[in-house]
């Protein structure tokens, strides 16, 4: 009989004292496992659930709602001169796909414990495979913007072709703090109840409800933008919408504030990763 | 020379002993701690405290070899398995491991509740390293061994224990890796499904694969192995012949002289019950390691109540040498004690039973020890807690000097009848 998977391959096991394998080739070398996970992921997401993946669509569209009531007619907060459902959802859409992202991958491995005390795999997948599944909802609900682009007849904006480019970038935002979230957390189960908080915080600190030009230039934007959401929220809304400032130094600055929690993110990860199946 | 597949120099892992019983710590802990460490800094400062549940294993494993590897319980041995499997690293040493490893530690691994049978195998393929089209080829075969095709659509949180235990065994048993770890999986399932999984392991044997094969079931092992590792305390003691290697593991409880002592370290985490003795008491009243079976004997339970307790069994099992249980009995079996001792107060107790006179045959036997309140609390188990032997002089036939088979040799009542034709 033929055995086609992974190769006959030598493990080498030993203590390891490397500080930057990042083992990336490893976890190519397991893609499969990462769909299966994508895949269990998704299908178990709205399982027992009435709507089911309608939930998918309903979570923005609630927010939405309640949004434009609070922030649109009581506070009167600028929407850049969108109709206000359009200008949250729009908001919403690379938001919720951070939010989930990290609280779900964030709980990752807690939850698949039990994967990980008795197979062996690169632990990589569990949160990786936890951000990634977002992507479906964020594809239905996707499509729920640009109902509601036609209902109000908004205009595309002239780099709509960009947008894929700021979800990518919203994923491995979600990626970077859902690493260093889920590796913690193994530790210290103080992070399930931090999260929540810290997903609140974060929500205020980008701009979801209110217009970026909001915050006064100078220091504070440049404080500002050390969020990597905001530049995602930004860029996603100017690249659909053509509203708001073209990407520029800021957004340099916020998408290379994203890179350093995504490194940092995988060299803790990795660092935390050879004690897990002995602490979790 | 035959090709060596794993090979192990030095393998050494040292747990904290704090860490290993909390489990994980809470931010706040790590605070006081340090907050505590600053205050009392050179006071009663023991620092961390490590065992090394594994320490100096050296071994070699040619392609195709069926190892057993036995011992007693917390010796290691699953502790190994997880560091060949790279579940967990090792604290010093090093070991190549060549092919691809599957592990059959804990059958039903990676199973979502919420998925039907048919998702669950694609998913538990992947878990232990198959490819799709590889879980596609075989799926027909998967589903035909573990027997659920009728449920292959229903959501696993629906499915018997026994059945879920079957689809399980069946993804594990078709992963086709070139070298197999098995962990005690056939301590559950029914007699004739344990009977399938060792078919199975034993053809996978056949084909040629190198299999590991943990296991407390003496006869499993000594029928899927040919050479058998014993560890205990963390270390290799023996490595030999099957049924030489099983000998030797028994005799390591044989210096307990017929009896086994527990003692309690004061920070254990207290238990109203507190296992002190077990005895085997020979027909002069002094502890034995071996006893006539042609006089009865009794075997001693000591234990320590720290508290009162409602609905308290204490209770021996009897076992062959190879680990097949014999018997089970409960000190309150009987139905007026079982009235009478309804709540058993704080105290120091023995319990104590009788083997009748010619009942046992000659050979080793294994005593476990449990303690518990029925459907409430199981309070202590030790399943092989101490070795005995008997010594068949004046057993009934025992004028015929040849060896009888089987763990009991009683005296039965035979009549001899004139039939009439």
């Amino acid at each position: 009989m033929t055995v086609e998977a992974i190769p006959a391959q030598k493990h080498i096991i030993k203590p390891s004292r490397a500080w930057l394998d990042l083992g990336l080739r490893e976890l190519w070398d397991y893609r499969e496992l990462v769909y299966f996970l994508i895949w269990r992921d998704v299908k178990v997401r709205y399982k027992q659930t009435l709507f089911g993946a309608g939930w998918a669509i309903l979570k923005p569209f609630l927010g939405m709602v309640v949004f434009s009531i609070i922030f649109g007619r009581l506070a009167g907060l600028s929407t850049d001169g969108l109709p206000g459902p359009v200008f949250y959802f729009s908001g919403l859409l690379p938001w919720i796909l951070f939010q989930d992202g990290v609280s779900k991958s964030g709980m990752s491995l807690v939850a698949g414990r039990s994967l990980l005390t008795k197979v062996y795999f690169p632990r990589l997948a569990m949160p990786l495979a936890s951000v990634s599944a977002g992507l479906v909802d964020l594809g239905l609900s996707f499509l729920v913007l640009l109902g509601l682009m036609i209902y109000f007849s908004t205009s595309f904006g002239g780099q709509w072709w960009a947008a894929p480019l700021f979800v990518a970038w919203g994923l491995l935002a979600s990626i970077g703090v859902g690493l260093w979230l889920s590796a913690l957390n193994v530790l210290y189960r103080d992070v399930s109840y931090v999260t929540p908080f810290l997903l609140q915080a974060w929500f205020f600190a980008t701009p979801v409800v209110y217009p970026a030009n909001l915050i006064p230039e100078g220091p504070w934007r440049l404080l500002y933008s050390l969020n990597p959401m905001a530049g995602v929220v930004q860029g996603f809304r100017w690249a659909m919408l053509g509203v708001g400032e073209a990407p520029g130094p800021l957004a340099a600055i916020s998408f290379g504030m994203t890179i350093l929690i995504l490194l940092s993110g995988v060299v803790f990860f990795r660092r935390m990763e050879r004690g897990f199946a002995d602490v979790i | 020379m035959p090709d060596i597949v794993i090979r192990a120099e030095g393998i050494g892992k040292r747990y904290r002993i704090g860490s290993l019983q909390t489990g994980y710590q809470t931010l706040r802990d790590v605070v006081v701690d340090g907050a505590r460490s600053v205050f009392r800094r050179g006071a009663r400062d023991r620092g961390p405290e490590y065992i090394w549940a594994l320490r100096d294993i050296s071994f070699e494993v040619p392609k195709g070899q069926v190892l057993g590897i036995i011992g007693p319980n917390g010796a290691g041995k699953s502790t190994l398995l997880k560091i060949l499997s790279r579940v967990t690293e090792p604290t010093e040493g090093y070991a190549e491991v060549i092919g691809r490893v599957g592990s059959l530690l804990e059958v039903g691994t990676g199973f979502h509740p919420e998925l039907s049978g048919r998702e669950n195998i694609y998913l538990n393929g992947a878990v232990l390293g198959m490819r799709r089209a590889e879980i596609r080829r075989k799926f027909d075969e998967i589903v035909s061994f573990s027997e659920v095709e009728q449920f292959i659509d229903t959501p696993v949180k629906r499915y018997s224990t026994g059945m879920q235990l079957r689809l399980a065994f069946a993804v594990a048993a078709h992963l086709e890796p070139e070298i197999l770890l098995v962990d005690e999986v056939l301590a559950v399932g029914d007699a004739a499904f344990q009977r399938k999984c060792l078919g199975k392991m034993d053809a996978v044997a056949q084909e040629g694969r190198t299999i590991l094969f943990v296991s407390h079931n003496m006869s499993a092992v000594e029928r899927l192995t040919h050479e058998t590792i014993v560890v205990e305390g963390g270390r290799i003691v023996k490595r030999a012949p099957t049924s030489e290697a099983i000998d030797y593991y028994l005799t390591i409880g044989m210096e307990q002289m017929g009896e086994r002592l527990w003692t309690h370290d004061e920070d254990h985490t207290p238990s109203p019950f507190e296992p002190v003795a077990l005895r085997v008491i020979g027909p002069n009243g002094a502890v034995a390691s071996q006893v006539p079976t042609a006089e009865p004997f009794d075997i001693e339970l000591e234990y320590k109540l720290t508290e009162s307790i409602t609905g308290l069994r204490v209770g021996i099992y009897l076992s062959t040498s190879k680990g097949e249980r014999l018997l089970t009995s409960y000190d309150t079996d009987d139905l007026e004690t079982f009235r009478s001792r309804e709540r058993r107060p704080a105290g120091r107790y023995i319990s104590r039973c009788r083997i009748p006179a010619n009942w046992l045959n000659e050979g080793r036997f294994m005593l476990g020890f449990n303690a518990s309140s029925f459907g409430v609390r199981s309070y202590f188990t030790d399943e092989f807690a101490l070795n005995f032997s008997t010594d068949g002089t004046g057993a009934p036939g025992s004028q015929w000097p040849e060896a009888r088979s089987g763990p009991f040799r009683p005296a039965l009542e035979w009549e001899i009848l004139e039939a009439v034709n």
